[in-house]
């Protein structure tokens, strides 16, 4: 009984600390889902009020009523540019990682291929596309190619700089344990870079949305971006509305894929 | 026929451009013995230890440890170093990181020594059982210390180069390291070139002090500690051991 009473008081108190972190992370979730809901009901009642034609600016039930009426076609333009921004993902990821890690190996590479790196880097991703597009055709090809564009200047440096992040005191632990170039490479190289390479696959992630959506601005039938230009020429905003707000959730999904994945292969 | 010394240094000289950091240095470590090195700092002490593990080349001179050439030394594991920090993997456990000796530097054609002890049971031996998987960045500093320590004698070093391992942590820990050291060293005969920047550390582990010289680092002298062994805290309030760290002290002064 004594050991008890001298036990309560802690227990509340324990008690009262985790009602205050269980409240301070509901408030953290309420704060911006209230901001973001409160903004919506603003537009909502500020179209309605000033009377805004739909065609310029559509109320969100308006939006919300083309999600529900052509759910079909969204979700039928969705998956082309899905594919192409993940393939567009790899391809370019893939390519920044093998020559990132070819630069590292020889020097002699990087100094052959790296002011042409740069040089693409700076060529503006729009006024690309229909360079691409006449060379692969207006088939899916094009528009991985522009994705993959996209995502691989960022991943190529992030990934030299990665590999290259090694402590020089790490590199003498190798070479008095006469570790092979490989050895060093597998076992201290890779997995110190793996930190800068995430951080550049979480823009990737975003990044190859957007190459993808250009892709099919310049020429497509199917996808989110064909899907844009098409409703904007009908002046169909809402269905214009319901794109943009689903090629944002295609981003956020690509990106909460690569941060879980962060976090499951990075723990240190 | 005498046994081959641990190290030996034979008016080695080592340059950084036309810089001499280390200047016609002759030194016989005696296998089996407790060394330290005391000098003022930028002396060449890292210097020297980067020379004997062979990261960096004599310009002239000649060192060996155990008769071969440090390069024969490195590929057969002869001797293995603990750095200032862990240096550890941070994605490696604890264990992985006393495992990496074992998993490279294979292929080079020459049988790799392995100790008589795995490297769970090191761990154990540092006083880390139970923290095998811990990360390094879940582990203190004095821990990450040891882990380096175990690691460093997976291959069963005969000779363990230590650069000021202890020189970032507080005093209790660094006592309770020194003494862990010590029963190391005893249990299981290797040879310790410790550098320290502390009188009392070099003192309280060192069988012999080697003092060195600044500008240009080179050998100012050899003092032999004869306190009792094993060594023990208390002995470090004994007039022996004051008169000792005095005597440094004075010669660090004309270093
Ligand atoms: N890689 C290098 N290139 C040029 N100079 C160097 C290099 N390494 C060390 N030196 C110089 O050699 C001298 C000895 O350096 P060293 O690191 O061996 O000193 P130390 O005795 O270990 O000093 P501390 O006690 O501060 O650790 C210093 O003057 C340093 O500037
Ligand atoms: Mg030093």
């Amino acid at each position: 009984m004594a050991a008890l009473d001298t036990l309560s008081p802690d227990a509340d108190y324990e008690e009262a600390e985790r009602r205050a972190i269980r409240r301070r992370r509901v408030v953290s979730v309420a704060v911006p889902v209230g901001t973001a809901v409160a903004l919506i009901l603003l537009w909502q009642a500020g179209v309605r009020f000033f009377e805004v034609p739909t065609y310029i600016a559509p109320a969100p039930s308006d939006v919300a009523g083309a999600f529900v009426a052509k759910s079909d076609v969204l979700i039928m333009n969705f998956w082309p540019t899905l594919i192409e921004a993940l393939s567009g993902f790899f391809v370019g990821n893939m390519a920044a990682i093998l020559i990132a890690i070819g630069f590292v190996h020889s020097r002699n590479i990087e100094r052959a291929f790296f002011p042409i790196a740069v040089f693409v880097n700076t060529i503006p991703i729009l006024a690309i596309a229909p360079i691409l597009v006449l060379i692969f055709g207006p088939g899916l090809t094009a528009k991985v190619v522009i994705a993959a564009l996209i995502c691989f200047f960022p991943t190529l440096v992030n990934m030299v700089r990665g590999l290259e992040s090694v402590s020089p005191q790490a590199l003498e632990l190798a070479r008095i344990l006469s570790a092979s170039k490989a050895e060093v490479f597998w076992k201290i190289r890779l997995p110190s870079s793996l930190p800068f390479l995430f951080s550049a696959l979480r823009i990737a992630a975003t990044t190859s949305v957007i190459g993808a959506i250009v892709g099919e601005w310049v020429g497509a039938d199917l996808g989110l971006g064909a899907l844009i230009i098409d409703s904007t020429f009908n002046f169909n905003s809402p269905l214009l509305y319901a794109t943009v707000f689903m090629s944002s959730g295609l981003s956020v999904l690509l990106f909460a894929a690569v941060a879980l994945t962060e976090r499951l292969v990075i723990r240190w | 026929m005498h046994a081959p010394a641990a190290a030996s240094l034979k008016a080695a000289s080592v340059r950084f451009g036309s810089f001499t950091a280390i200047d016609n240095l002759s030194l016989e470590i005696e296998a089996g013995s407790f060394y330290t090195i005391l000098g003022p700092s930028g002396c060449g002490k890292s210097t020297m230890l980067r020379l004997v593990s062979d990261l960096i080349p004599a310009a002239s001179g000649e060192v060996s440890i155990f008769g071969k050439t440090t390069e024969a030394a490195r590929l057969a594991r002869e001797f293995a170093f603990v750095f200032q920090d862990a240096t550890l993997l941070p994605w490696r456990s604890a264990l992985k990181n006393v495992e990496l000796p074992l998993e490279v530097g294979r292929k080079r054609g020459i049988e790799l020594p392995v100790g008589n002890r795995s490297p769970r049971e090191l761990l154990e031996l540092v006083g880390l059982k139970g923290r095998e998987n811990a990360l390094p960045h879940e582990l203190s500093g004095g821990m990450r210390q040891r882990v380096a320590i175990a690691r460093a004698l997976v291959c069963q070093p005969k000779l363990l180069l230590m650069d000021e391992p202890f020189g970032a942590l507080d005093e209790m820990t660094r006592d309770h390291l020194n003494l862990q050291l010590l029963e190391i060293w005893r249990e299981t005969g290797t040879t310790i070139l410790f550098v320290t920047h502390s009188i009392a550390e070099a003192v309280f582990l060192g069988q012999k002090v080697v003092m060195l010289a600044a500008h240009p680092g080179r050998l100012r002298e050899v003092i032999d500690i004869d306190l009792p062994e094993p060594r023990t805290i208390p002995m470090r309030d004994t007039a022996e051991f004051t008169r000792y760290s005095a005597r440094l002290r004075e010669l660090l002064e004309t270093c």
